[in-house]
């Protein structure tokens, strides 16, 4: 790819139209950044925002949203504005974490993996038992096993993930390893911390941060899930998917306490999704070139 | 391009499903069988109401099995299978006589020795049985219809202990299976009752299948509680398990099911103005609430902490929340259920005056210090869920310091059986209800026993010295057989039972039932019965 | 390519092992038993022990493993703790409604799918093409219990257009055999083989099965469409593609013929994994619809820790998903001969 033959790729102007010219260029990546973003200033500021999402009020049960109480109130009269809002926090609690932990765990596995013939070995058949499992039972069954808390469902959540990283990263090393370049450097008497540094890491980091978003979003998914299922974090700390999980026998009844949610954690899903689109397409050249 | 082969497979694949077709519309109209399809409140999971007390397999017990005696709209004991009993002068022996043509589902006719080794089967595991059992001297067949039980001492719940109504029910088995250990479930399902269990049909999880007794002899009495005649009207009865409850409603709105044996109470409202739905409470007796603590651990090993939960707890605030609609709720003082026979409301004061200030006061004298309580929430289960919280927050608001563990029933069931302290993994909190069939009995009562470590409910009341204690006013009520005597005695136990706290009786309600209007004969009981009832 | 084959066979049996300890482990390393649920709410703590006695739980961990692991292989599941039922026949009542279900998922996913990626990519950049890509990360961004919940409520409740839930088999009574059995038989309307009572056959059959169907689908139609669509558009910028033009063939021979068989690879792999995500989301689907299915058995036998059906059912997704992959890895030798270990 000629990036100087392009003049449409060169930038220029003040800061506010080189924004706007990146804005424009890679639209999914900010529209999702931005959304997300605006999640994460609701988690922080949850509890400035609104009422004591766990107070129970058992008088003002089951009202329709409407004055003083924005979205409703549940079955046992608690706030359902107060609890879709601090919902966020656990539920992006659990995506990032879930992210995080995957690929922290699986960039230090698939590395030693792509180093050392025996780890292999012995690693990758353990990566494919896990993979066999159904995540979802998976989850379940650590979750309700070992008894629901938020630091399990997280643990739960991101032992399925890890197989998927663990080959992302392996493939990258066993892919560079081979390159001239390292050969080289190995023969000069590179060590292996530096050939880490200088020659893998960098080339693991795009796709990483990519699969990375979607670990995030399909955590918060699974969560929402687990809490379905009867297997998810404790509710008397509200999340997502836990007030969803409550409200689901009145989704005639009383629609509202699934609803805003349900629409909540939608729209911060697709925000992942697209953040990781958007950072998939911008940061793979092939792709890029496709675009008109 | 699709190659001939796959044309000529398509071809003949094409005409053996219409030639089925045809079959299938030709198999001809199969006799409209009556099927009556139930929703029931929890899966099936173990099929010896004998060797578990989970209510379901009671249900299917009364299915397939039936008993010597059983209690009437009054509470009072009806001969069932039996003819009659025979009581001596001095109350000590009990003569039982069989009635005619009652037989197992195998055809062969049921004797005295299968009773008899049915009584003792159920001896081993249930309260009452095991308190029968210490009153018994000797228990032996007369003939093949007649046997005779001879006490050491005058015993006034020998008929009601043999007709109790819920769990464990003394269901009468054939002495092959009657003879097993008590602690191990029965591997056949064979009894005399009016249905007749499809073993090949179950599906665990998912369907369970009754078939018409044609051969059961049902008496002549209409039909009152567990007692009297069990007509069955319908060919087949299924139970359906469906987890999800707005499925279920949805199901029974469409006609996909005819009979929903707890619809959560806030999906009532939803089937009230729906002409083809009736709503009914058909247990009469109700549901309490048991907020239980943990005697043996602090605070709530001092009595005075427990008087300050009886300050705290206000029932109405755990009916609203957890309950909702006010018709099927109602607030009670009684430890024996409002509406029985045993009703009273002494020493309930604080019960039902609130008073938050108090309650922090005794909870302080109590040698509460500020530690963390632990508290049970069984989420899987949407009434001791709400239950839960409800308490939480006004243990809160009274200062104390709370952690909700939340867990599914399956693994509160295993952790309020350890008796470890707090700094080990122990309890102090936790919730349940019982059915008002097995709490309006102070013997049948299991969370008033104050039987201590050894032999009291989880929680573990400690209060058997003397004639005024639980235990001693306990043993006074089963010697003594004159109602008015044992009003006065109940009267006494729960005043001590108020003094004591073995639980908190945090609210009575009644369960509303849904079924399809067309159904006739839906009958009153504490348990849900399906003889009696028609289709149309 | 033979060798191939039997090394990729060979290599699934230490996964499987795997799978085996790890489901085992996971079961008798945690806390809460099956013991003090069957002894039911109002037994005493001495009749749970003498219940963990009756079970074996009691026994060594190593010689529960092998004893388990010794019946494994004779072709015994074990027996349901609770119900007494074989593993096995517990499997045979159920396994039915979960494998239609997830077959008519696969297949509308995939009949829906790959046309709408291969379109995508052809008609890249423009409308189409975007629409379809929302569509998609819409698809696996909302929860399937909510989509199934919305589609219950417009299209069975008010609409009435499909049942509320259920399950009806495709299987009828097609006639009596000479010993009195029954012939079963595929039709549109007939007798049920299991309950003597009509409302069986292929119409009640789809009747039933499709918004299950279209639930589960939509998540994996998101995803097999963006794969399709990103690995199409990869192979149209290949120079052999441009020939092909050259040659003067049109864009829909092109497009068939050369693009979609040069990007089946990834397409197949996809669906392969998607295999894992499909057994994951029959769970929840059996659960909102009231389908009888394995998904539900498993999330029960999970919650009450009925242990020999959790440890059969595990191994049994893990043994289909692991064949499934198999049946996908040796298919790439005739899809892409340059594949060759």
């Amino acid at each position: 790819m000629d990036a100087i033959a392009d003049e449409s790729l060169i930038v220029r102007g003040s800061l506010g139209a080189r924004v706007w010219q990146y804005c424009r260029r890679n639209p999914t990546i900010v529209i999702g950044a931005l959304l997300l973003l605006m999640m994460l200033i609701i988690a922080l500021l949850a509890s400035h925002l609104t009422p004591d999402p766990m107070k129970l009020n058992p008088i003002k049960r089951l009202r329709v949203p409407g004055e003083g109480m924005l979205f409703g109130t549940d079955m046992y009269g608690r706030d359902v504005f107060a609890r879709t809002l601090h919902g966020s926090r656990i539920s992006l609690l659990v995506g990032l974490s879930a992210a995080a932990v995957s690929t922290l765990f699986g960039l230090t596995i698939g590395l030693m993996a792509g180093y050392n013939r025996l780890f292999d070995t012995i690693v990758m058949r353990f990566m494919d038992g896990i993979m066999a499992i159904p995540s979802i039972l998976l989850a379940i069954a650590l979750v309700s096993l070992t008894g629901a808390s938020v630091g399990i469902v997280i643990v739960a959540i991101s032992i399925p993930e890890i197989p998927r990283v663990v080959r992302l990263v392996r493939s990258v090393v066993l892919t560079i390893r081979e390159q001239p370049y390292v050969e080289a450097a190995i023969s000069v008497g590179a060590r292996l911390p530096k050939i880490l540094l200088r020659h893998i890491l960098p080339n693991t980091l795009a796709p990483l941060i990519v699969q990375a978003t979607y670990v995030c979003a399909s955590a918060m998914i699974t969560e929402a899930i687990l809490s379905f299922l009867g297997a998810g974090t404790p509710p008397d700390i509200p999340s997502w998917g836990n007030v969803i999980s409550e409200g689901r026998q009145y989704f005639q009844r009383a629609p509202w306490i699934i609803f805003f949610p349900g629409v909540f954690l939608t729209i911060t899903v697709l925000a992942v999704n697209i953040l990781g689109d958007g950072l998939r397409d911008g940061l793979d050249p092939r792709i890029a070139r496709q675009m008109r | 391009m699709i190659s001939k082969h796959l044309q000529s497979f398509m071809r003949i694949g094409m005409s053996a499903l219409f030639a089925s077709a045809v079959l299938g519309f030709s198999a001809g109209s199969v006799m409209a069988e009556k099927v009556l399809r139930v929703a029931p409140h929890a899966d099936l999971k173990n099929l010896d109401p004998i060797w578990t007390t989970a209510y379901i397999t009671r249900n299917h017990g009364y299915m397939v099995y039936d008993t010597l005696i059983a209690m009437d709209a009054d509470l009072n004991p009806q001969p069932q299978m039996l003819e009659g009993w025979d009581v001596s002068d001095d109350g000590l022996t009990y003569v039982f006589t069989l009635r005619d043509g009652l037989k197992w589902h195998d055809g062969a006719p049921v004797t005295s020795i299968d009773c008899i080794a049915s009584i003792m089967r159920w001896s081993k595991r249930d309260g009452m049985g095991q308190k029968l059992a210490d009153f018994t001297k000797s228990l032996t067949r007369v003939d093949d219809k007649t046997f005779k039980l001879v006490l050491n001492k005058p015993y006034g719940l020998v008929l009601a202990s043999l007709g109790k109504i819920s769990s464990n029910v003394p269901f009468m088995m054939p002495v092959r299976l009657a003879m097993m250990d008590a602690f191990e479930a029965v591997p056949e399902v064979v009894g005399s009752g009016p249905f007749i269990f499809d073993k090949d049909a179950w599906v665990p999880g998912a369907k369970v299948v009754y078939r018409k007794n044609t051969a059961y002899v049902p008496r002549s009495e209409p039909a009152s509680y567990a007692s009297g005649g069990k007509r069955v009207h319908v060919d087949t009865v299924e139970w359906i398990y469906i987890p999800d409850a707005a499925t279920t409603m949805n199901a029974l709105v469409a006609g996909e099911i005819d009979f929903w044996e707890s619809p959560a109470v806030d999906l009532v409202p939803s089937m009230e103005d729906n002409a083809d739905i009736t709503i009914k409470v058909i247990d009469p007796l109700g549901t309490q609430g048991w907020l239980r603590p943990n005697h043996l651990n602090p605070p709530f090993d001092n009595p005075k902490a427990r008087q300050a939960l009886l300050h705290m707890v206000n029932q109405e605030d755990y009916l609203r929340a957890i309950i909702g609609d006010e018709k099927f709720w109602s607030t009670c003082p009684a430890y024996f259920m409002c509406g029985t026979p045993l009703d009273t409301d002494i020493g309930s004061e604080a019960l039902v005056n609130q008073d938050l200030e108090k309650a922090k006061a005794l909870l302080k004298e109590g040698g509460y210090n500020g530690e963390t309580l632990i508290l049970m929430d069984p989420t899987d289960i949407p009434v001791l869920h709400g239950a839960s919280l409800v308490t939480a927050q006004m243990l809160r608001d009274i200062g104390a310091k709370v952690e909700v563990q939340a867990m599914d029933w399956s693994t509160l069931t295993s952790r309020r059986a350890e008796k470890k302290s707090i700094a080990d993994g122990g309890w102090n909190i936790f919730h349940t209800y019982s059915t008002g069939a097995d709490v309006s009995s102070p013997i049948a009562n299991i969370g008033i026993s104050g039987g201590c470590v050894e032999k009291a409910w989880f929680g573990w009341p400690c209060d058997r010295d003397g004639p005024d204690s639980l235990e001693g006013l306990r043993d006074a009520f089963s010697e003594e057989s004159d109602p008015a005597k044992q009003k006065a005695i109940a009267t006494k136990l729960q005043a001590r039972a108020y003094e004591v706290v073995p639980y908190v009786n945090y609210g009575q309600w009644f369960q509303p039932t849904a079924y399809r209007s067309s159904l006739k004969g839906v009958l009153i009981s504490p348990v849900p019965f399906f003889w009696n009832i028609e289709l149309n | 390519m033979f060798a191939y084959v039997i090394r990729r066979i060979l290599a699934t049996i230490p996964v499987m092992g795997v799978v085996a300890i790890f489901v085992f482990l996971l079961l008798h390393l945690t806390p809460g038993d099956p013991a003090a649920v069957i002894a039911g709410d109002y037994a005493s703590p001495a009749d749970v022990e003498r219940i963990r006695e009756t079970l074996g739980l009691n026994r060594p961990l190593h010689i529960q493993f092998f004893t388990w692991a010794g019946r494994l292989f004779q072709g015994d599941l074990g027996i349901s703790i609770f119900s007494k039922v074989p593993v096995i026949k517990l499997i045979g009542q159920r396994i039915e409604p979960t494998l239609a279900l997830a077959t008519t998922t696969i297949f509308f996913a995939v009949l829906v799918a790959v046309p709408l990626g291969v379109l995508a990519a052809w008609k890249s950049g423009t409308w189409i093409d975007r629409s379809v890509m929302i569509f998609a990360v819409l698809g696996f961004s909302v929860p399937i219990f909510i989509i199934a919940y919305s589609m219950i409520w417009t299209l069975s409740i008010h609409l009435h257009w499909f049942p509320v839930q259920g399950y009806k088999s495709f299987l009828i009574q097609t006639g009596t055999g000479i010993d009195g059995a029954a012939i079963i038989g595929i039709g549109f309307e007939g007798v049920c083989r299991d309950s003597g009572r009509s409302g069986c056959g292929l119409v009640p059959f789809f009747r039933h099965i499709t918004l299950p169907s279209v639930a589960l689908g939509l998540v994996y139609v998101a995803l097999i469409a963006r794969i399709t669509r990103a690995s199409v558009m990869e192979v149209l910028t290949e120079d052999y593609i441009r020939t092909a033009h050259a040659k003067g063939l049109s864009s829909r021979v092109v497009l068939i013929r050369h693009a979609l068989k040069n990007a089946s690879v990834p397409i197949v792999t996809v669906i392969g994994i998607g295999i894992a995500l499909l057994l994951g989301g029959v769970v929840v689907t059996e659960s909102v619809f009231n389908i009888p299915g394995l998904g539900r058995l498993t999330v029960d036998a999970i919650l009450h820790r009925d242990y020999p059906i959790i440890q059969g059912l595990i191994l049994i997704f893990a043994g289909v998903y692991v064949l499934i992959n198999l049946l996908v890895d040796i298919s790439y030798t005739f899809l892409d001969p340059r594949i060759r270990y």
